[in-house]
């Protein structure tokens, strides 16, 4: 039993080391951990030139899509506080609109814009039907344009209702 | 009697009772055919409802019902790569010979259903976001617990000595298991392409409830279904412990 015990002991002692030595680590990394920056921390304007990937959500009415004489679509990258313009040719993704998060890639320009070459799209963990997200439209608890739907706890036990069931 | 039984620790007891392979055999024998035939009506009606009955998301559409593949194999790749973890502590502190032979048949289970995991992932992130893969914390901590459930394929097995073997998968599988707070919280700790958890312990799941039951249906099916898989793996591999005992032991017969 004293083995055992001896044994269980080393176990946990060697556990607490190893936790504590990742979580050391992942603090220490923690800048080149993110996927993306956003457009607050972009504006300090320290990582001018370089290919970073910029994250938010795309401001309402900002979009104009490209067309003739002019090739890139342009929107702007919101995340409340500070938001960047953002000029992309391509194809842009399915779920690219206006209130919808996005993740650019490319790198900011000496004039403040942001010049992307990869536009990938940032759907929330919200998930429902289509009736359910348009009786929410349509009570007014829910404006697209504006951003991610409210949340789940206003509108989850109404669902069952809104399905007409 | 009694007092041999009073002596013991009932903790102790109970462990042991089930390192009996005689016993293990039995149990499993009549547990199993019950768990296999409920793993594949529960999967086989999870799946049907969310593939062909559940309703297409709001924004994503019919590329939604991945979801029902997608989330039940994660969270199995997961609970899979824990239950290897308990096992290995098993085995390193009780030295439970039953924990070593079913932490060697969990390892190539777990690292099929992750491949399922990162597979249906790719697949649902070319159409939804517009990339087949990205380097996101999320996706990332994943494929190192794919690599994980490799290397411990690998090393059980690379040993001469199977008792070796053990131990060092157990050590590495503990290692390891580091990993998983940092997959459960990478979209929390962090900026990742990969979105939050729908589904959690404290708030409402922002779900709606036509889609989260099918989901929650599947991933009771997924998790029947590794169950089954690993016990029976774990009886053949009893079995065969047997069978090579015996043989040895009718070798060293006629030698003699």
């Amino acid at each position: 039993m004293t083995r055992k015990r001896r044994r269980l002991y080393v176990l946990l002692a060697c556990g607490i080391g190893l936790g504590s030595a990742t979580a050391l680590v992942l603090t220490a990394f923690n800048d080149n951990l993110v996927f993306f920056v956003s457009p607050t921390d972009m504006a300090k304007g320290e990582r001018m030139g370089r290919q970073v990937r910029l994250g938010g959500l795309v401001e309402k009415g900002s979009v104009q899509r490209g067309g003739e004489g002019r090739p890139a679509t342009l929107f702007r990258v919101t995340d409340g506080a500070a938001s960047i313009g953002v000029s992309y040719s391509g194809i842009l993704p399915d779920l690219f609109r206006e209130g919808q998060g996005v993740v650019v890639l490319g790198a900011l320009q000496p004039d403040g814009t942001f010049k992307a070459n990869e536009v990938l799209a940032k759907h929330d963990e919200t998930y429902m039907p289509k009736e359910v997200a348009e009786a929410l439209k349509k009570s007014g608890q829910w404006n697209p344009g504006a951003g991610p739907p409210p949340p789940a706890a206003t509108w989850n036990a109404t669902a069952p209702k809104a399905e007409g069931k | 009697m009694d007092t041999e039984i009073v002596g013991q620790s009932p903790r102790g007891r109970s462990l042991h009772r089930f390192a009996n392979p005689g016993r293990f055999l039995r149990l499993s024998g009549a547990v199993l055919p019950w768990l296999s035939v409920g793993a594949l009506i529960t999967v086989s009606f999870g799946l049907g409802w969310g593939l062909f009955f559940s309703p297409a998301d709001y924004q994503q559409g019919d590329a939604v019902r991945i979801i029902y593949v997608h989330v039940p194999a994660a969270w199995l790749a997961s609970a899979g790569y824990l239950s290897l973890a308990i096992c290995s502590v098993l085995s390193l502190v009780w030295r439970h010979p039953l924990a070593d032979l079913a932490a060697m048949e969990i390892g190539p289970v777990g690292a099929g259903f992750t491949a399922v995991c990162l597979a249906t992932g790719s697949l649902w992130g070319k159409p939804m976001w517009g990339a087949w893969w990205v380097w996101d914390a999320r996706l990332t901590s994943v494929l190192v617990l794919f690599f994980l459930y490799l290397g411990h394929i690998a090393l059980v097995r690379a040993f001469d000595d199977p008792t070796r073997g053990h131990r060092a998968g157990a050590i590495l599988a503990l290692v390891g298991a580091v990993n998983l707070p940092i997959i459960k919280f990478s979209v929390d700790w962090w900026n990742t392409l990969h979105q939050p958890a729908s589904i959690n312990f404290t708030s409402a799941p922002s779900m709606a409830p036509s889609m989260l039951w099918p989901l929650l249906i599947s991933a009771v099916g997924f998790t029947l279904v590794f169950a089954a898989i690993v016990v029976a793996r774990t009886r053949a591999a009893v079995m065969e412990r047997r069978i090579r005992g015996l043989l040895m032991a009718r070798a060293a017969q006629a030698e003699a």
